[in-house]
């Protein structure tokens, strides 16, 4: 299935793009499985979406969950913890 | 519109004027007004750059105004939030809150100030003589947002 994913802030820095249109099996089928989808790539790509980082996650423009379900022609976000204000 | 997300600077006077035309109920009038200072954490700030994640951020914005109607006897809110470039001294986000009386118009303000802090999906880069960085969320925010708790089961 096909996915927009976008990487904002310092994120988009640390992986060097501000997203991608991929193409992902239908097993990855929550936030969780595509990270570590992403994280396979190694690199920048291990360290910045490393578990233990703070990273927040939309699915659709709404804050999502590790659990939270990724469906064909989602857009999800991945980005650091806020600061706005 | 409630929020508003801009470049250009604001002028509160005239938004709380607007806001408060032709409406002789309102008894009180609540607002905040965030702005760039020059120093962080003990290091000079020359200039700050406001990136968001255009969409979400005014759903989120909405979302927020929304729940604070919800939980406080308001009368109407308004969020003005900047992006881009800012210098010291310049002002980042207002927000108005107008209703019968200070007391629900003082709190929904703070929990509106306190969820955007949190929840509306905007990053600070400043600029020192040290180079650019990216400014850490605090955990003292978080602290913040959640003495206003219980959230509701969709809160992220």
């Amino acid at each position: 299935m096909k996915v927009k994913i976008l990487y904002l802030a310092s994120l988009r820095e640390q992986l060097g793009k501000p997203g991608e249109d991929l193409e992902i099996s239908p097993a990855v089928s929550t936030v969780a499985g595509l990270r570590t989808l992403l994280m396979a790539r190694g690199g920048a790509w291990q360290t910045a979406l490393a578990q233990g980082k703070a990273l927040r996650v939309a699915v659709n423009q709404e804050m999502a969950q590790p659990t939270t379900a990724v469906n064909p022609g989602d857009e999800i976000a991945f980005f650091p913890p806020v600061t706005g204000g | 519109m409630p929020v508003r997300i801009q470049t250009k600077d604001f002028d509160a006077g005239a938004e709380i004027a607007a806001l408060r035309r032709n409406n002789p109920k309102i008894g009180a009038v609540a607002s905040f007004i965030g702005v760039c200072r020059d120093a962080n954490d003990g290091t000079a700030v020359t200039k700050m750059t406001l990136e968001h994640y255009p969409g979400m951020t005014e759903k989120a914005l909405e979302k927020i105004v929304v729940e604070a109607k919800s939980r406080w006897k308001v009368m109407d809110v308004l969020v003005i939030h900047r992006v881009g470039e800012l210098k010291p001294a310049d002002q980042i986000v207002l927000v108005v809150v107008t209703g019968s009386h200070r007391s629900e118009a003082f709190a929904a303000c703070e929990f509106i100030m306190d969820y955007l802090k949190t929840q509306a999906p905007f990053w600070k880069k400043e600029e020192t003589p040290q180079g650019a960085r990216w400014v850490e969320a605090r955990s003292s925010d978080d602290e913040a947002a959640q003495r206003w708790e219980p959230p509701k089961s969709s809160a992220a």
